[in-house]
């Protein structure tokens, strides 16, 4: 057979050749596809929860293999929000307004035990737990939590991104805050924000 | 000349102003009286045998006893002559809290002062510029290093954040402290009605 001679047609081979690149699914798992292995990450690093983030960022973790390559400072840019680090009160209006210049569709990871609840500062100056600001999706235990512990969490995001629907308009509605400038109601905020573990021995007048 | 001189030179120079003289761990803590204090500190300053050039810092001590009065406490050291003196003033708790800014001694007191007025509210007469510097301008809980100020604050938690996220992050400073007051005229017209409100955000 010459190599300027076409191949004798064979019936079998053009249906196998049409079959391999015709894939069936539904629109929303390949835009979870998509949406999964393309996450940009917003790092909010205030604390040395940070330093983690930055260990997993590099190259011996390697946070790029998740399709987390490009890190948006910008939160224009950006897909999910990790706040790593313990978050005062004077900060609570920033990431409330980084959150807010946030494009959807968004996602928010609490990294370590500060984020995720005040940790040990139970104070008059720490916001107890970030989800009274902004709600968040996946909470990474540790003080600071390990490269891996961050890693799990970002495949556990994949896995819940994986498990959206696009029909589902409930998962994009923005957080609107109330007109008293809170999106959760102010009991639920003391709920979650009351002490636990050993800051059940101070005492609110002490 | 140790610290333990220097005391003793203010002993003899100030006589009764000088309350109490002692050592703690090598460090030499001089108590004076609240009205003769900035007399006190400019001598130490500008006095050729002493020459404390060089505030260290400004901090308060509230005690765990009520009885006890607040102590404004100034670190001193002398760059040319390696040494250091405490000075200490006590401040009656029933009294205002108040003591003369040593600003126009030490520049460096602007931001120290602004510290202890922050965390204990003592008021320092003569400040350029007395206001909140840790925490945000609209923090209405008091005083937090105060002794009988409670560690998770006197608000609710749901009510601290109310508050902080009433706070406008974009007016927490104003213009003056960005240095860009020469460049008015050159802003965009919404930045200058911004900045013209004062936005720092509301209490209450």
């Amino acid at each position: 057979m010459g190599l300027n001679q076409p191949a004798a047609a064979d019936d079998s081979t053009e249906i196998s050749a049409a079959s391999s690149n015709v894939l069936l699914t539904r629109l929303s798992e390949l835009v979870n596809w998509g949406r999964t292995r393309s996450l940009w990450p917003m790092p909010f690093g205030t604390a040395c929860c940070a330093i983690e983030f930055m260990a997993t960022a590099a190259s011996r973790f390697d946070l790029a293999r998740f399709g987390m390559e490009r890190q948006a400072f910008s939160p224009r840019q950006a897909d999910v929000l990790i706040c790593a680090g313990r978050l005062p009160y004077k900060l609570a209006p920033v990431i409330r307004r980084i959150w807010d210049q946030m494009p959807q569709p968004k996602w928010a990871i609490s990294m370590g035990a500060c984020a995720s609840s005040g940790g040990i500062f139970d104070t008059y100056a720490m916001v107890q737990g970030i989800d009274t600001i902004i709600p968040v999706d996946v909470y990474v235990p540790g003080c600071p939590p390990r490269p891996e512990g961050l890693l799990y969490a970002i495949m556990l995001l994949q896995k819940k991104i994986a498990g959206e629907r696009l029909s589902d308009t409930e998962l994009r509605r923005e957080q609107i805050v109330g007109p008293d400038g809170l999106f959760l109601p102010p009991a639920r905020i003391d709920e979650l924000a009351e002490p636990f573990g050993n800051s059940v021995h101070q005492t609110r007048s002490a | 000349m140790s610290g333990a001189d220097s005391a003793a030179a203010l002993k003899a120079r100030f006589g009764a102003a000088v309350t109490r003289v002692w050592e703690s761990c090598g460090d030499t803590i001089v108590h004076v009286a609240g009205v003769r204090a900035h007399e006190i500190l400019a001598w130490l300053r500008d006095d050729p045998t002493q020459r404390f050039d060089y505030l260290t810092d400004i901090t308060c001590v509230d005690y765990r006893d009520i009885e006890r009065p607040l102590e404004v406490c100034y670190q001193l050291r002398s760059l040319a002559r390696k040494s250091d003196l405490r000075v200490k003033i006590e401040l009656d708790k029933a009294q205002p809290l108040e003591v003369d800014s040593v600003y126009d001694l030490w520049k460096g007191a602007d931001w120290v002062e602004r510290e202890a007025f922050d965390m204990f509210g003592v008021a320092f007469r003569g400040h350029p510029d007395l206001r909140r510097i840790l925490m945000w301008e609209t923090f209405a809980e008091g005083y937090p290093l105060r002794k009988d100020f409670p560690l998770r604050g006197r608000f609710t938690r749901a009510e601290q954040t109310r508050q902080a996220l009433g706070v406008n992050p974009e007016a927490h400073y104003s213009f003056e402290e960005l240095g860009i007051a020469e460049t008015w005229a050159d802003l965009p017209a919404d930045v200058q009605a911004r900045l013209a409100r004062g936005e720092r955000g509301k209490v209450g």
